[in-house]
């Protein structure tokens, strides 16, 4: 019973865990990335967004100064949403590594909270429930809310695993109700009771967890399993009369109801009810003769006839199980085959089938696929589909490896074509450069001297600085009839015209110095914005050039490398495919195999039957027969005991009044005598 | 006999009942190896996904002349998204047409990049339209437009989407 719990346990835990999606609302409001990455993740398209958010964080932590980036505020929330997406990703190992730097990161309680409990998560996924233990308990301070009953929901499994159900009671008692969690803590409440050996306490609680409301679907199939695993608990506690009553009450359209009805059928005839037994196992057997609990029925149904003494009809019904075993080894014996004959990867890989949500079932309609109804169960159970989904995350990968490999062909071509079209422009391009660049330095040189000049002038003012060009012409002229008059006396007429000139010549240049000097600083202000201008178009040109000759340079070795690098991933993945895909086929035909053999024992079974019934059939008509004859015998025994009796009745009368005649003769003869 | 049987069966349907033990048992440490061994392969290849990425980006946006619209939500969209058209200045450079998966990535707060390209540096022209059924289900439709200043780095727009009633239809955000 204990590992009957567990796996119940570890079913349920797994539904209502998958139950979860992305919560990696992170804010948006400042990162695009981010952002882009979580719509992917949005999309279940986990590979883009691991991609996209790992090249933002790379670049993040490739920048000087990284708190001026956009991510900066939401680094902890990124780091965490990439060991999400990896988990989601079946990354376990890289999630795992970046979850533990979260939690051992500077990070609020609630975000460190919620990355213990996906961490958590992940050891009970991967089967280390003690180490799933140790994470879950170092949980401590602000729980994020909308993920509370989660977080208590886990902590409720990962002790019962751990064989701690006591505990496990107590949360689970307090999650009852829960929206999300109340169905899945309401029946494993109960099964950790059992685990307690609380018997009564636990089918109570199953029976409560069995009638529990709720209409979605997720209600009524634990509805369901919790009355299937009270019906079961109570037939193996040797109470059919109440397990009847459970199992009745799962629904005959859900995915309990074959083996609901089965066990309903066994608790009829541990209560010598063979005939109410044929109720449900009648249906039962006419349902899909792959299910287990239906092959195992065409056996039941026969027993309970010949348990009714109807014998003939129980050899009959043998018979037909017989033909049913026997179709159904051939068509295991052909499923097998077909595996071997990669037909079921190959079914597997095509993209159509997994549009629709039963594909697995639809994989059978294909030409040569296994009957996958078989492989049901197998597929259902976690290792088969975690190496479903590598296998196909690798023909995605395969894929993707394929279109970037003629991408990188097309970019070496590319960058070949750039470079033959720029290589022999720039020269040309590069000499024209460096005239106008040396002009240009030129004339930048000499109006850093003039604002020297200017910015001197500011201490030490000179005004003939300012002089215009008039001025120093007439200041010229003058200076020549200075030095012509230079011999006359100051007293000479001609000598005080030409001082005056002077006169007023400085006058002027004296005067309006403070303007001209403030002009000057005006003009300067207007030379600097078109020297601006200017520098912008050279550095534009020195960007262009620049980015004339990136365009083509540096990418060989990148492109080469990178083009190795895609063909030993696909080397790699091709081999892992072979090995993925053989492990799959193995898998299946083991599982095949497994449902050949039991098959096979049943038909050895219903063999035996089968004679036995025809046995006591014949043996019945054998009796009958002997039974009939005897009557028969008796009959006529009888009869001519009667014909004999009535006919010495018959005689003895005749005598009888023959000798009454004689005597009345003999009394006439005396009369007349 | 009638007991043994009906014992036999018990075991059996209880067998069934607690779950599948097959050939994946006997493989344990097989699908483990395996797994580590996928996982490596992931590994890897995203390292060269996001290293083809930046190249890509480097070769062929360029980022004095890179251009990128992002589309977003304000909330939760309050109204369904059908169709969005971009165009700079005056041409159309994308159109797309949304998924119902592409719409509920959008309202739980993911950011889609509808369009990277070229532009040359200085002032242009963004106009978005979308088409879409309101909340009581008539035609919500709208356009807008933005100018927008290229300069030498890469020039990232978010045009964010609104329902009637949430504010603004059409929001643009230069990042």
């Amino acid at each position: 019973m204990q590992r009957l719990a567990f796996l119940l346990i570890s079913a349920a835990s797994l539904a209502a865990l998958s139950f979860h999606t992305i919560d990696a609302e992170a804010s948006t409001e400042t990162d695009l990335y981010f952002g882009e990455a979580i719509f992917y993740a949005n999309q279940g398209e986990y590979f883009d967004a691991i991609s996209r958010l790992d090249t933002e964080l790379g670049q993040y932590y490739g920048l000087d100064d990284p708190g001026l980036d956009s991510l900066h505020l939401l680094i902890g929330n990124a780091q965490f949403s990439v060991g999400d997406f990896e988990l989601y990703y079946r990354m376990h190992q890289r999630a795992g590594r970046a979850i533990k730097s979260v939690i051992e990161g500077n990070v609020k309680p609630a975000v460190r909270n919620k990355a213990i409990y996906r961490l958590a998560k992940i050891l009970l996924q991967k089967n280390q429930p003690v180490n799933a233990l140790h994470a879950i308990e170092k949980i401590e301070g602000e729980l994020p809310d909308e993920i509370l009953d989660d977080i208590a929901y886990i902590k409720a499994v990962i002790f019962m695993v751990n064989g701690r159900p006591t505990d496990a009671i107590e949360i689970l008692s307090g999650l009852q109700s829960s929206d999300t969690h109340g169905g899945y803590a309401a029946y494993n409440l109960g099964i950790a009771l059992l685990q307690l050996n609380k018997d009564a306490e636990g089918i109570a609680q199953l029976a409560k967890a069995g009638t529990s409301s709720g209409s979605d679907e997720g209600a009524k199939s634990i509805r369901d399993k919790s009355n299937l695993a009270l019906g079961y608990k109570l037939l193996e506690s040797g109470d059919p009369e109440l397990a009847k009553k459970y199992l009745y009450r799962v629904r005959l359209d859900g995915a309990f109801s074959n083996r609901a009805l089965l066990g309903a059928g066994w608790a009829e005839i541990a209560l010598d009810r063979y005939d109410r037994a044929l109720v449900p196992w009648t249906m039962l057997s006419k349902r899909n003769v792959t299910d287990r609990a239906v092959q195992e029925v065409k056996l039941g149904v026969p027993f309970a006839y010949g348990k009714l003494r109807l014998h003939g009809k129980s050899a009959i019904l043998y018979g037909k199980a017989l033909e049913s075993y026997d179709t159904e080894l051939t068509k295991l014996d052909g499923s097998i085959k077909s595996i071997h004959d990669g037909k079921f990867l190959q079914a597997l890989a095509r993209e159509e089938l997994k549009l629709d949500s039963n594909w697995v079932i639809k994989l059978r309609d294909l030409p040569e696929a296994p009957e996958t109804h078989y492989l049901m169960h197998l597929m259902a159970s976690h290792d088969f589909q975690e190496s479903l989904q590598n296998y196909f995350d690798l023909e995605e990968m395969r894929k993707r490896l394929l279109a970037w490999e003629r991408n990188i062909n097309a970019y070496q071509e590319l960058v070949n074509i750039r470079r033959e079209y720029y290589k022999p422009l720039l020269p040309v391009v590069e000499k024209q450069f460096q005239l106008l660049d040396s002009r240009m330095r030129l004339r930048i040189e000499q109006r850093d001297n003039l604002e020297n000049k200017l910015q001197s002038m500011l201490i030490a003012p000179r005004p003939q600085f300012l002089a215009t060009v008039s001025e120093r012409i007439y200041g010229d002229h003058v200076t020549k009839l200075e030095k012509r008059v230079k011999h006359l006396s100051k007293d000479n007429e001609q000598r005080q015209r030409v001082d005056r000139l002077r006169g007023v010549l400085n006058w002027k240049i004296f005067t309006q110095y403070h303007d001209r000097l403030t002009q000057a600083f005006k003009r300067l202000r207007e030379l600097d914005g078109v020297v601006a201008d200017l520098k912008e178009i050279y550095r534009s040109f020195v960007r262009t050039r620049q980015a004339a000759t990136q365009s083509y340079e540096g990418y060989d070795a990148t492109l080469n490398t990178l083009n190795i690098k895609v063909l030993e991933a696909q080397e790699r993945i091709k081999n892992a495919m072979l090995a993925q895909g053989h492990m799959l086929e193995s898998m299946a035909v083991n599982e095949l195999d497994i449902r050949r053999k039991r098959i096979e024992g049943d038909q050895v079974k219903a063999r035996f039957a089968l004679a036995e019934s025809y046995d006591r059939a014949q043996k019945k008509q054998i009796d009958d027969e002997f039974k009939a004859a005897v009557e028969e015998s008796v009959e006529r025994a009888r009869k001519a005991a009667e014909q004999a009796a009535k006919e010495l009745e018959e005689t003895a009368l005749k005598e009888a009044a023959k000798e009454k005649s004689g005597k009345q003769e003999a009394t006439r003869e005396e009369v007349k005598k | 006999m009638n007991r043994i049987l009906l014992v036999f069966v018990l075991i059996v349907s209880m067998s069934l009942f607690v779950g599948r033990v097959s050939a994946q048992e006997v493989s344990k440490a097989q699908i483990k190896g395996l797994d580590e061994q996928v996982q490596e392969i992931k590994k890897d290849v995203l390292g060269i996904s996001s290293e083809l990425a930046l190249l890509e980006e480097k070769l062929l946006y360029p980022s004095n002349t890179q251009i990128s619209v992002f589309v977003s939500f304000a909330d939760k969209g309050g109204f369904r998204l059908d169709a969005m058209d971009i165009k700079l200045d005056g041409q159309e450079v994308t159109h797309h047409v949304y998924t119902a998966n592409e719409l509920e990535a959008l309202r739980n707060g993911g950011v889609q990049r509808i369009y990277t390209g070229n532009i040359r540096t200085g002032d242009h022209k963004i106009e978005v339209s979308f088409l879409g059924k309101s909340l009581i289900g008539g035609v919500y439709q709208k356009t807008a437009s933005y100018k927008i200043s290229k300069g030498v780095k890469p020039k990232l727009v978010e045009v964010k989407v609104a329902g009637q009633g949430f504010g603004d239809a059409i929001e643009f955000k230069e990042r």
